[in-house]
């Protein structure tokens, strides 16, 4: 079982290796699937696995990193919904598809929590949780 | 020859004999019965369409204050309504944006929340005459509270669409929804094998006087809607109905990021079979209506059409561009189409709901005009500078400091070896390298990733380039990427205070 974790990096630190060298620490794989950098901070979402969360976290923590769990994937309002598929085509891992009748199905184990839907819906019918 | 009249279907209507289909229904009716039976055979084929549909709104009547007053400017919810009638009429237009919440609530929003039957707050604003003395107004109201709110789009149900897409590098933000870069999607709207327009292309039966299903009440065709260019296929309805008889399930409010908000209309069309012509047109499939898929990444009236596509290859969930594979998505329902197409079936077959033949057939093969422009458009070649100073990247930060000095061109585009454009260099760049005391070539500080200009663009195009990336100015390049001017802001503003 895989967790999303979103790693925070404030400015300070943001040159330092500390991902690599928290990685090399404790031999704990990390499956990066996005990375955010501007001047004043970084952010990573990655997947950890669940049983190795603890000694990662910690790892990052101690090099001064803030790791949070993204433990809510998108959410879908199906009252706000239209199903008008307009999330469909920007979706990097095929959350959203239409069956046969048209309705919108989501599979939200596929979301990297990258928030691209989210401005795309007409409808506000799409939220992130944690991550934004 | 199958010859019916209204007469005889509505009779039919009335006494619960009506045969209705939907036009996705009829596709097989008459695949397998051909026109001329099916013309027999069926009396109506109900249409449905549900989609972004900007060119709404509703004319609301408040009802007099106590003193009078004619409303010079009114606001509802902080949304501007258009006043300029009579004392307290006013026109709440759906993509009009909220003056305190910008694109997050809009017109279209106040009339959702007023279906929903919620209040609004309505503040207007007079210069007080004799006969109306009140000069501020603020109050309270709700649906059940005003005397007509009379729903009136002035172009909706467009026959057909363009598809849209983005040639550009990076993510743009339209009504057609977000397009990625590099072809990486198509957004398209409109319901095809449902779509009103597109069942009765030669508008034998719809025109003015239409009876129609308008967000869930009864509703008419008033006329050709505004920019109707029947000639490309692309007719346009205007329309009304009743808001105080709608539902938010057919009416609902809807924001793009970074254009604004929108209103999502839920409409459909009776179509009579009165003749096997009719029965024909009503047999139109996805693969039957073809639109064309346009590059949205290019800010022209003239975008350019990458290809021509059927709603079949659109709704199937990918196109071919290039021969790449790109993921499709619809901004308008297939599903709640469907819906409507039926909810207009079962009222037609529940004798609820009465065909009818236009007063007025609406004008064919006539087409939308662009805009007359009696203002000569500028373009960067009539205002940029020829004259480039430039600077080659194995070229010491002391030189680009020296020629910065002795020229006071505040932006160096640097070149490559064979003139292309390598990157960009300015004063500031200098200052900033100076100061960490780390310069040594032109390469190393240099800012790679250009914003350019064509010579050809308008300068109103590339005046929004400039303001997006914060930048002051470009470097103009042609095809093969050699400079060939500058353009900065200055130039731009000296364009525009020559001319007022």
């Amino acid at each position: 079982m895989n967790l999303k974790i979103k790693i925070s990096i404030s400015s300070d630190i943001l040159t330092k290796p500390i991902m690599a060298e928290a990685i090399l620490e404790t031999g704990v794989m990390l499956n990066i699937s996005q990375a955010h950098f501007d001047r004043s901070h970084g952010e990573v979402v990655a997947d950890v696995e669940s049983g190795k969360f603890d000694v990662m976290c910690k790892a990052l923590t101690n090099k001064g990193a803030v790791v949070t769990k993204l433990d809510v994937p998108i959410r879908w309002d199906e009252n706000e919904c239209v199903e008008c598929s307009a999330c469909v085509s920007v979706c990097p891992t095929k959350v959203f598809s239409l069956a046969e009748d048209f309705s919108l199905d989501v599979d939200d184990t596929k979301c990297i929590q990258c928030g691209t839907c989210v401005d795309m819906c007409p409808h506000n019918a799409l939220s992130l949780g944690n991550n934004k | 020859m199958v010859k019916k009249t209204i007469h005889e279907i509505n009779s039919k209507i009335r006494d619960g004999s009506v045969n209705v289909v939907t036009a996705e229904e009829m596709v097989h009716i008459v695949g397998e019965l051909g026109a001329e039976e099916a013309a027999k055979e069926v009396d109506v084929v109900t249409t449905g369409t549900f989609g972004a549909m900007c060119s709404s709104g509703v004319w609301l009547n408040f009802g007099h204050s106590e003193p009078p007053i004619k409303m010079q400017k009114v606001f509802l919810n902080d949304v501007e309504a258009y006043t300029g009638v009579a004392a307290v009429d006013a026109f709440i237009g759906a993509t009009q944006i909220s003056e305190t919440l910008g694109m997050d609530y809009g017109g279209a929003h106040v009339i959702e929340d007023l279906i929903r039957g919620k209040s609004v707050h309505l503040h207007a604003m007079s210069h007080g005459t004799d006969c109306y003395p009140r000069k501020v107004l603020d109050t309270t109201l709700s649906l059940d509270d005003m005397n007509q709110a009379i729903m009136m789009n002035p172009r909706n149900a467009y026959q057909k669409y363009n598809a849209a897409t983005n040639s550009t590098r990076s993510t743009i933000h339209t009504y057609m929804g977000s397009l990625l870069p590099s072809f990486g999607n198509v957004t398209y709207s409109g319901a095809g094998v449902l779509s009103p327009l597109s069942n009765d292309p030669d508008y034998m039966t719809i025109g003015t006087g239409t009876r129609i299903f308008l967000g869930g009440a009864e509703g008419y065709i008033v006329g050709q809607g505004t920019q109707h260019s029947s000639g490309g296929g692309f007719g346009t309805l205007m329309v009304q109905g009743d808001l105080k008889k709608m539902s938010t399930d057919y009416i609902r409010a809807a924001n793009f990021t970074g254009y604004g908000t929108s209103l999502y209309v839920g409409m459909g069309v009776p179509i009579p079979i009165l003749n096997e012509q009719i029965a024909q047109a009503t047999a139109v499939s996805d693969a039957g209506v073809t639109t064309k898929i346009l590059d949205y990444g290019i800010p022209s009236r003239d975008r350019p059409a990458i290809r021509d596509v059927t709603y079949e290859e659109l709704r199937s969930g990918f196109v071919d561009i290039n021969g790449k594979e790109v993921p499709t998505s619809s901004l308008s329902s297939f599903k709640k189409s469907r819906i409507i197409a039926n909810e207009l079936k079962d009222w037609i077959a529940r004798g609820e709901f009465f065909v009818s033949m236009p007063v007025e057939r609406l004008p064919k093969d006539v087409s939308a005009k662009p805009m007359k422009q009696t203002e000569g458009i500028a373009i960067v070649s009539d205002i940029m500078a020829v004259s480039v100073v430039t600077i080659n990247k194995d070229a010491s930060v002391y030189d680009a400091a020296k020629i910065i000095q002795d020229t006071s061109f505040n932006h160096l585009p640097v070149l490559n070896d064979d003139k292309t454009l390598a990157g960009i260099i300015t004063a500031w760049d200098i200052a900033k390298a100076v100061s960490l005391n780390k310069f040594d070539m032109v390469a190393d500080i240099m800012t790679r990733k250009v914003i350019t200009a064509n010579a050809d663009e308008q300068v109103a195009v590339v005046a929004r380039r400039l303001d997006l990336n914060e930048v002051s100015a470009m470097p103009v390049i042609n095809k093969d990427k050699h400079v060939i001017g500058m353009i900065t802001s200055d130039d731009i503003s000296k364009l525009y205070a020559r001319r007022s």
